[in-house]
């Protein structure tokens, strides 16, 4: 039976569940000191002076490391030490002493002058002619003659006092757009137009392991230990920060307590731990706490939009004016507004369409991609606006959306993009017949003393793959299939379930496979980032064609050494069996060795990356090879989609928000694991439900001072916060342009839970659109009293 | 630092599980005669590097039933139970992922009941039976039958998280061995899992309430 399919415990949960699995934090090295991290007290500033002398006598200190210690990065990236920080929480020096408390004492001791410089919080505010820039060198990034560049935009006065006057976003000129088809003609075939501004949060990743690590020096190669989503890429991201060689970086990052899009290849911080240890030559420990993990481990940009949509009396959308200005932070480039519009197109297939968008740099921590970077913002944003506009048109809200959903043969965005498959509709059918929608939506404005119940539907899509990434497994002596492996462990157990595509192949029993993973000095192969969704695509890929590879040098060892052709052969339960008799695995193993060549990989096939190459030049001669770039067709985009469902009860005395049932439905192609598949599709939707309703930063925006910075002052949800049971279904079609079928689901369950909710919640409030996320309980409330808003027409960090 | 200090903090964790952890915390550094910045919650090695200035900052031996072995080793006033396990006696399984009783990853049972390590002072547990992940397991390796249950339901994604939980549902498999989901959830309502696997943290839990109830 394939394992392709089953429920299969994954091979770490055992260490998981005893405490024996190590994260980054667990290791110990003798000798091991302790560093601490000064922090930036304000948004923005120039570091005129520091003197560390009095820190640096205190017994037990070790030294101190600076800005200028640490790679140079080129505008507008960021560095690990600055000497202009650019936001509250910023990492400006760090200290090592033999323990945290001294280390912590010493950076106490140590006098700072900081020169306060010009900041912003919001995005409009540094939009305003005159208005500050949070970096010296500009506040946004546009393309000019010289690629992607900083620059600092202002728009005219007359901008800010139209939307004033209209009641609505300001929109100058943006650094992105793109049109499709006749938006004014669309517009006008509208029988209902729905306008709105809309605010999306702007919300840290806070996974539950802080990104703290651990560093020695030994002859001269560095052993690091970290948190990351994907093991092989940190080697390399991190070996090139540090300018090593790859073989004088050891990377161990066998478990990561949670990233989201945080943690894609490390973080700028371990840096500091692998030079401040080279320099006091001591193994360092940098302690991550959550305050510091609130500041430096990356948020999800927030959103200020503004749409018009327009819809036919059957529900057909004709036309969608969209405009985002991105709340971004001081550092990078964040495509997440950009990646919105594609959504938007994707998702409601308009006649016509028009993006515009601006990111604006701001004195607020750095953004990264989070679970459905764009996506998930838009769809909780947009959706509770299709619910408006079939309320209006009389029609069912589910219609509404079959309706507009693409198929395989639709397109999307300015390019015209295609699909490799969309099952969106079919997921939309089978997750309305589970959540019983009929019965359901009946409910709708159903009051039961002080609540009133709303059911709610969201559509999310987000892309779900990639490929050209290579396969390398390695079949021992003792018969056991070894499954190399350089994507991380992140709990989405796809480090173990792509290796299932090898096995299946081969026609092996999981027992007799082990994966080896998350440790540069295991010989791993070149793996795609474990992030975008991208790796139960790319890597049940390329473990398939290793396995292909495998199969084929298994046939040709078993007819070298019983005679006959080798496609006479037949690969099955851990025996090559054909004319001239069998063997087993075993066998054939030991037999490539003798062989040598491509069988026990002396020689590689020439396409495969150098990552590698190295990997299999250091395992050959240990058995028999299978070693293969993903060299299988990928016409199309690969898209996996999520449909969520909830009913929700808003307490019309408190305004909070309950919610009582969830279902997702997915459209991801060939279901590998599916009780994995289940925890993406509701931990997803949990993620949801704390972006929907409570998780935000604030900012004062007097001195850009935040005021949450811990888990409690912008809390992720609770065990009590979600439903106690939720549902789930997959459609299951295979995706015709990969050899498994099997598609990445990592990122559409966030957006479909969010906007399962914001929907619900505009149910709930009789088709009232709050246009603003989260859902807090004062906005509801206010709401709910026919009070004014709590919160500016624009504000996003109130 | 007097025995009657130690024992007035000892008394303050008289109270029932889940009851003023915090304000019990800040009650044993006072009583312990410790100031408290910040640096309450870190970590200082004993031996001649320490700053030894303070009588009050010294290390004291002090010894811990943890697992069911009495382990001796230096304690300072205000170190918490999360850092004498983690970097004293190398017991690792017991996570910190906030510092300040806000996730619950660092839980483990004191005398049988789930407290939030890291907001625990380790003088204050003297005499204690402390039981932490790693104390679970038999000997042999045989999982504890809240552990089994969880590898069975595939529980937990990044996992961070489920030493505490676990180590919460084992507190609350022992004082109430039939809840309902309900109140499972109610149990467990003291950690956090940024996953959001509850659904499955909740199967993981009424299976491990089944088998508690069948090897009872």
């Amino acid at each position: 039976m394939a394992l392709i399919g089953q429920n299969i415990i994954p091979p770490d949960l055992v260490a998981k569940v005893t405490g024996r699995a190590k994260f980054a934090e667990d290791f110990r090295a003798e000798g091991m000191v302790f560093a601490k991290l000064l922090l930036s007290p304000m948004p923005h500033g120039r570091v005129r002076r520091v003197d560390a002398r009095r820190a640096l006598a205190m017994p037990g200190v070790l030294g101190i490391l600076r800005a200028d210690e640490v790679p140079r990065a080129n505008a507008p990236g960021e560095q690990a030490l600055t000497d202009e920080p650019k936001y509250v929480g910023e990492p400006i020096l760090a200290v090592a002493a033999v323990d945290e408390t001294t280390a912590a004492d010493a950076i106490e001791a140590i006098e700072i002058d900081i020169e306060p410089l010009p900041f912003a919080v919001d995005p409009l505010d540094s939009l305003r002619a005159g208005g500050p820039d949070a970096r010296l060198d500009g506040n946004t990034i546009r393309f000019g003659e010289n690629g992607r560049e900083v620059v600092s935009m202002k728009w005219p006065a007359e901008v800010f006092r139209a939307a004033e006057a209209e009641g609505r976003l300001p929109m100058g000129e943006p650094t992105d757009e793109w049109e499709m088809g006749d938006l004014d003609a669309a517009m006008g075939e509208a029988d209902f137009v729905v306008e709105d501004t809309l605010i999306h949060q702007s919300l840290t990743h806070h996974p539950m392991e802080p990104r703290s690590s651990m560093a020695y020096w030994e002859n001269g190669k560095c052993h690091l230990f970290g948190s990351t989503q994907s093991t092989g890429r940190a080697h390399g991201a991190l070996a090139g920060q540090l300018d090593l060689d790859p073989e004088n970086l050891v990377f161990v990052g066998q478990y990561c307590g949670g990233g989201f899009g945080s943690k894609i290849t490390g973080s700028p911080v371990y840096l500091v731990t692998a030079l401040l240890a080279r320099k006091i030559n001591r193994p360092v420990m940098l302690r991550i706490n959550r305050y510091e993990e609130n500041y430096i481990g990356r948020g999800r940009p927030g959103f200020q939009a503004w749409t018009r949509m327009g819809f036919r009396g059957d529900g057909k959308i004709t036309g969608i004016d969209l405009y985002i200005v991105q709340d971004h932070g001081p550092y990078g480039r964040s495509g997440d507004y950009f990646t919105a519009s594609l959504v938007t197109h994707l998702m409601y297939q308009p006649d016509a369409m028009r993006f515009r968008g601006i990111t604006v740099y701001t004195n607020t921590p750095p953004r990264a991609a989070q679970r459905a970077p764009g996506g998930a913002q838009i769809v909780a944003m947009l959706e509770p606006l299709i619910d408006k506009a079939a309320r209006e048109l009389g029609l069912d809200r589910v219609e509404v959306r079959r309706m507009n959903l693409p198929g395989h043969d639709s397109t999307f965005g300015p390019a015209r993009n295609r699909t490799t498959s969309t099952f969106a509709r079919e997921a939309l059918d089978i997750g309305a017949e589970k959540f019983d929608w009929e019965e359901k939506k009946a409910l709708s404005g159903r009051r039961r003393g002080t609540k009133v119940t709303g059911v709610g539907v969201g559509v999310s899509p987000y892309v779900g793959g990639s490929s050209g990434f290579d396969g390398l497994l390695l079949l021992r002596p003792d018969g056991k299939l070894h499954i190399h492996q350089g994507i991380g462990n992140l709990g989405t157990h796809s480090f173990a379930d792509t290796g299932r595509a090898a096995a299946d192949v081969l026609g092996l029993d999981w027992e007799d496979c082990a994966v080896v993973w998350g440790d540069s000095a295991q010989h791993l192969p070149y793996s795609s980032v474990q992030a975008g969704s991208q790796t139960t695509h790319a890597h049940t890929r390329a473990n398939h064609a290793a396995g292909l590879d495998m199969k084929r040098k298994l046939q040709e060892v078993a007819a070298d050494t019983l005679g006959g052709a080798a496609n006479t052969y037949t690969v099955a339960g851990g025996r090559i069996s054909g004319s001239g008799g069998a063997m087993t695995f075993a066998q054939a193993a030991r037999r490539a060795i003798a062989m040598g060549g491509e069988y026990s990989g002396e020689v590689l096939p020439d396409d495969i990356n150098d990552v590698t190459r190295r990997s299999a030049e250091a395992l050959a001669g240990n058995g028999l090879m299978g070693v293969a770039r993903d060299n299988f067709s990928h016409e199309g985009q690969t898209w996996s989609w999520v449909i969520g469902f909830a009913t929700v009860e808003v307490d019309t005395e408190t305004g909070a928000v309950e919610i009582l049932e969830y279902t997702g439905s997915a459209d991801c192609g060939v279901v590998v694991h599916p009780r994995s598949l289940a925890a993406q599709i509701h931990g997803g939707a949990v993620q949801g439900f704390g972006q929907a309703r409570s998780q935000k930063w604030v900012f004062d925006p007097t001195w850009g001072a935040p005021f949450a910075h811990r888990l409690y002052t912008a809390r992720p949800p609770g065990i009590l916060d979600v439903p106690s049971s939720m549902d789930w279904v997959a459609v299951g079609e295979p995706d015709p342009q990969t050899p498994v079928g099997a598609k990445g689901i990592g990122e559409p369950p966030v957006g479909a839970g969010s906007a399962a909710v914001t929907s619900a919640v505009a149910d709930a409030l009789g088709g009232r659109c709050l246009c603003r996320i989260p859902l807090t309980t004062d906005v509801v409330l206010a709401e709910l009293e026919g009070r004014p808003p709590p919160h500016q027409l624009t504000e996003i960090h109130s | 630092m007097t025995e009657a200090t130690v024992d007035r903090a000892d008394a303050t964790m008289e109270s029932p599980r889940g009851g003023s952890s915090r304000r019990t915390f800040i009650k044993g550094v006072i009583a312990a005669g410790a100031a408290v910045p910040a640096s309450g919650y870190m970590f200082r090695a004993g031996g001649a590097s320490a700053r030894a200035t303070v009588r009050a900052t010294m290390p004291r031996i002090t010894t811990l039933t943890v697992n069911g072995t009495r382990r001796s080793t230096d304690v300072l006033p205000q170190e918490t139970l999360a850092m004498t396990l983690r970097y004293k006696l190398g017991l690792t399984g017991t996570k910190l992922g906030c510092d300040r009783a806000e996730c619950g990853a660092c839980t483990v049972l004191i005398d049988g009941v789930n407290h939030y390590s890291c907001s625990v002072l380790t003088h204050t547990v003297r005499g204690r039976e402390i039981t932490t992940i790693e104390g679970l397991a038999s000997a042999d390796g045989t999982l504890h039958p809240v552990q089994q249950a969880v590898v069975e339901e595939g529980g937990f994604q990044c996992a961070f998280c489920a030493p505490g939980f676990i180590m919460s549902m084992v507190a609350m498999v022992n004082e109430n061995p039939t809840p309902t989901r309900e109140e499972a959830a109610e149990a467990l309502s003291g950690n956090l899992c940024r996953c959001g696997d509850y659904d499955k943290i909740l199967n993981s839990a009424m299976r491990a309430v089944d088998y508690a109830r069948r090897m009872a």
